[in-house]
């Protein structure tokens, strides 16, 4: 279901043609990271430390040199020192360990043999002496007056202070005078939250060939969401010129932010030049919970004051993102997630806190869903506590086009009241809530990116196309962007084909993060197409011996009075002999990305005797500006409500007190599974964004955020529990039913 | 020392093939390395995100579990082998049109383990289905679209049969 504001009809864009790229993923012959082989290759394996904070005393690597089938062995001695400050520095510590280790599954060394089984052999061997530090696990601990250093590098992000510090970053906003809200309110209602590390859970595990030639340069095939940045950082971690670098993309297996930084790369290509071999480096899933980003835990204290017939007047807290053993601004993008209502009175602080436990990462809508299920947890309680419908109250508070997001900055025009009226209108609210079960509510937004894409568009010989982006497509970008081109160049959208290119064989694009690739990536295209009409244009004007404005384009050709229209590929046939080839390129640096907001809805039901969480309906609605392909735009809703599911109910990262991870596999960190879930109802709300010429928003990330809390209102309203932490595991519900 | 390989033979998608495996490589790897079919994807190694599924004589396994050695005389099929020449299967008709598949990498799994169930119930429910491919993992889908593509296929493949 879509629910339109008016905009003009599209004969393309909004329809659902089978994806370009489809045909190879359902015959097997998509070729992901770990499908590539090349003659001569060495497999290399790493070394990673036991220990959650350690000083390397010794490192010898004598015994696995000698070791069958082994041709190379780096450390951290390999790769050069960047310099404190250094961008990258933290990304060249943490793929390699330099003195000190910083979490069970850090990387110390790594050994590249014939097969993948002496490379390991060999790495097991690795002689090390460690002088054991103090293992920080949890956010209490790391704040605690005189704890220990987690990572003695680490400073305070925007304070100026020279001085080691556990905190990565310290965010306040404050407007308004809370204290005389919270005087002034009729109803005041404070709780805690926490939550546990999640993982992007991907189900391709990182992996790289890269082969390095004895003239110095690197050919790199890696599975990432953008080669152009895992060109940039292996230049940094190895101190290359960048042009040493070619990185072509491979087919990314599911990356959800967690791809957007690298871990093998630049340890592959060390291997590669001592070696003289190419070197494949594939993780095991193992290494993946162990040693790549999971999403941050965190905890909250949230306060909201209300008048007794709901407006909202205040809100006032504190909520911290447990980042890991390196800095990184999830604090700080977490301050700007952290109110979507209007709050004339707010007082906020955001901060990050390091742990002995692996880098966090991106993922998906990156720290909302943390700060959305405290702020949405509160806001539901105060619901019930005045008796309105949760979503009369939302509606009440919504914030809209002008009114300042946490930050203070004006949003722009957003379709958070749409999608509210689109949940309170639909099948799933009107319906009555079955026997047994309870009904939640929830929200959430994401404010998206723009950022840089390059694209090329060539028209072919016979009127096909080729649209080249460096955006990789992980989950049905090149089908929009083929739709768009479709669109403006008025040609069936399967004459067009979309690629995906390698670093020199397109312009510079950024990452495939912050849902700004059909986006940014799409305007960079529908530039193109239309610098490209204009020279059709004028083709077609010197074919038919007219000027050029007095030539049209229309539904794919040039159409000039007295003329018969003159189609596309009439015009590309005779590109020889009217001024060549055919072909634009179109860059830029994309603003106005638009915040998408979404509203969701769900059914659960509460089994008392084991504690389990059933969800039994589920309904989503959110804005998508305008869906190029609504089906791939479903899809995403879909995937990061599951994703959002999986984070409320069962996934967690379980540590041993030494900071070991005990449950880094599959079958015990939990992902929700087919029979896990209902079918996820979707409502695709379209408020175009005025910056985007088909008012594309970005679709990715704002599905994750609002599930934690829809769920958690949801069992709230069945048992009466307001569960403040998460999972809301089975062994967690029975738990508080017992207290209760 | 170079361990000792073991001679194996067996069918794979409809061709009788033959390849030298140590004891301990995954009847995966061999798929992947000896035979170069690389449809079947590792997301695990353990078992537990059917990534890897193949049907040996019929039956969904993961392939990451078996021991190459233990492919002898057996009939296997991968996702390489569901297509009839260059007629898709119902199913891999059914994922395209209805979009079941974001990244891709979990879906030769999804297919041969749909095919399985297809194959033993022409006719299963919305429950049954999820629970056929409850040892499948995909992390993008929500798995709302894939179940719907197994039922349309379900239609499509009984119409077919009638």
């Amino acid at each position: 279901m879509t629910v339109t504001e008016d905009r003009p009809a599209y004969k393309w864009v909004g329809t659902r043609p089978i994806r370009h790229d489809g045909y190879d993923k359902v015959v097997g012959k998509a070729r992901f990271a770990a499908d590539l082989n090349l003659p001569g290759q060495l497999h290399g394996v790493f070394l990673r430390s036991p220990h959650g904070h350690a000083r390397i005393v010794s490192i010898d690597t004598s015994t696995a040199e000698a070791m069958p089938g082994v041709k190379a062995v780096v450390t951290g001695d390999d790769f050069p020192a960047l310099a404190a400050g250094h961008p990258e520095r933290d990304t060249a510590i943490n793929l390699m360990a330099r003195g000190v280790v910083l979490y069970v599954g850090h990387a110390l060394a790594a050994v590249a043999a014939s097969t993948r089984a002496e490379a390991a052999a060999a790495a097991a061997a690795i002689e090390v002496e460690y002088d054991l530090l103090p293992v920080i696990l949890s956010l209490d601990e790391s704040m605690a007056d005189g704890s220990p250093l987690v990572n003695e590098d680490n400073r305070t992000a925007f304070s100026g202070s020279d001085e080691p510090s556990n905190l990565a970053s310290v965010t306040p906003l404050e407007r308004g005078d809370v204290d005389a809200a919270f005087e002034a309110a009729d109803l005041v209602i404070e709780r805690e939250f926490e939550t546990s590390w999640v993982h992007q859970g991907y189900i391709e595990p990182h992996a790289c060939v890269v082969d390095v030639g004895a003239d110095g340069k690197a050919d790199i095939w890696a599975s990432s969401q953008g080669h152009f940045r895992v060109r940039s950082q292996t230049a940094a971690v190895l101190d290359w010129d960048t042009a040493r670098i070619k990185v072509t993309p491979a087919e990314i297996g599911g990356g959800f932010g967690g791809k957007t930084t690298i871990y093998l790369e630049p340890v592959a290509a060390r291997l590669s030049e001592k070696s003289g071999r190419p070197v494949k480096i594939v993780m095991t899933r193992e290494e993946v919970l162990r040693a790549t980003g999971p999403a941050p835990g965190s905890k909250a204290r949230i306060r909201i004051g209300a008048t007794s017939d709901g407006e909202l007047t205040a809100i006032e807290g504190w909520i911290g993102y447990i980042v890991g053993c390196v800095n990184n601004m999830a604090g700080f993008i977490g301050a700007m997630s952290l109110a979507s209502y209007k709050f004339p009175n707010l007082k906020l602080e955001a901060v990050g806190v390091l742990t002995n436990t692996p880098a966090t990462a991106a993922y998906r809508a990156p720290s909302a869903p943390q700060a959305a299920f405290a702020v949405e947890s509160v806001i539901d309680e105060i619901a019930q506590t005045l008796g309105l419908d949760p979503i009369d109250l939302r509606l009440k508070n919504a914030v809209v086009e002008g009114d300042p997001t946490a930050m203070g900055m004006p949003h722009p025009r957003i379709g958070f009241v749409e999608c509210l009226e689109a949940i309170r209108d639909s099948d799933h609210y009107g319906s009555p809530v079955p026997d047994g079960a309870a009904r939640g509510i929830g929200t959430g937004f994401w404010f998206n990116i723009g950022e840089q894409s390059s694209a090329t568009v060539n028209l072919n010989e016979d009127g096909t196309a080729t649209v080249i982006t460096g955006s990789p497509d992980i989950g049905g970008s090149r089908a929009s962007m083929a739709l768009m081109a479709a669109e403006e160049l008025g040609i069936d959208v399967h004459r067009i084909t979309p690629v995906v290119a390698d670093t020199e064989s397109v312009g510079f694009t950024d990452v495939t993060e912050g849902s700004r690739a059909t986006f940014a990536t799409g305007m960079a295209v529908v530039n193109a197409c239309r610098e490209l009409v204009d020279e059709l244009k004028a083709r077609a004007a010197t074919i038919m011996g007219v000027d050029s404005e007095a030539v049209d384009w229309i539904d794919g050709a040039a159409v000039a009075e007295e003329h018969d229209p003159l189609p596309l590929d009439a015009i590309t046939a005779k590109a020889k002999g009217t001024g060549g080839p055919l072909t634009v390129t179109a860059s830029l640096n994309a603003g106005g990305a638009g915040p998408s907001f979404a509203v969701h809805c769900c059914d659960v039901a509460v089994d008392e005797e084991t504690g389990q969480v059933t969800v039994l309906r589920y309904t989503t609605a959110q804005d998508a500006g305008t869906a190029i392909h609504p089906s791939y735009v479903e899809g995403q809703m879909q995937g990061g409500t599951a994703q959002g599911i999986g984070w409320a109910l069962n996934e967690e990262y379980v540590y041993s007190e030494d900071g070991t991870m005990l449950n880094a596999s599959f079958l015990d960190y939990r992902v929700p599974v087919a029979s896990d879930l209902p079918m996820i109802e979707t409502i695709i709300v379209e408020v175009p964004n005025p910056a985007h010429p088909y008012g594309v928003r970005g679709v990715g990330e704002t599905g994750i955020v609002p599930p934690l809390a829809t769920i958690a209102n949801a069992v709230n309203r069945a048992t009466g529990l307001r569960i403040s932490a998460l999972p809301m595991s089975p062994p967690a519900i029975l738990a508080a039913l017992n207290e209760r | 020392m170079k361990r000792s390989r073991t001679h194996v033979t067996c069918t794979v998608n409809g061709d009788e093939v033959d390849f030298l495996a140590s004891d301990d490589t995954s009847l995966l790897d061999a798929l992947r390395d000896e035979l170069g079919l690389t449809g079947a994807k590792e997301g695990c190694g353990t078992g537990d995100c059917g990534a890897c599924s193949i049907l040996v004589d019929g039956r969904v396994n993961c392939s990451c579990l078996m021991f190459a050695p233990e492919a002898e005389g057996s009939d296997i099929v991968t996702v390489e082998g569901i297509a009839q020449g260059d007629q898709l299967h119902p199913l891999q008709q059914t994922f395209l049109e209805g979009a079941a598949l974001q990244c891709g990498i979990c879906t030769p799994g999804f297919l041969v383990s749909a095919k399985a169930l297809l194959d033993e119930n022409p006719d299963p429910t919305e429950t049954e289905i999820r629970y056929a491919l409850a040892g499948n993992l995909c992390r993008c889908t929500g798995y709302d679209k894939i179940v719907r593509s197994v039922q349309e296929a379900a239609v499509q493949l009984r119409g077919a049969s009638r």
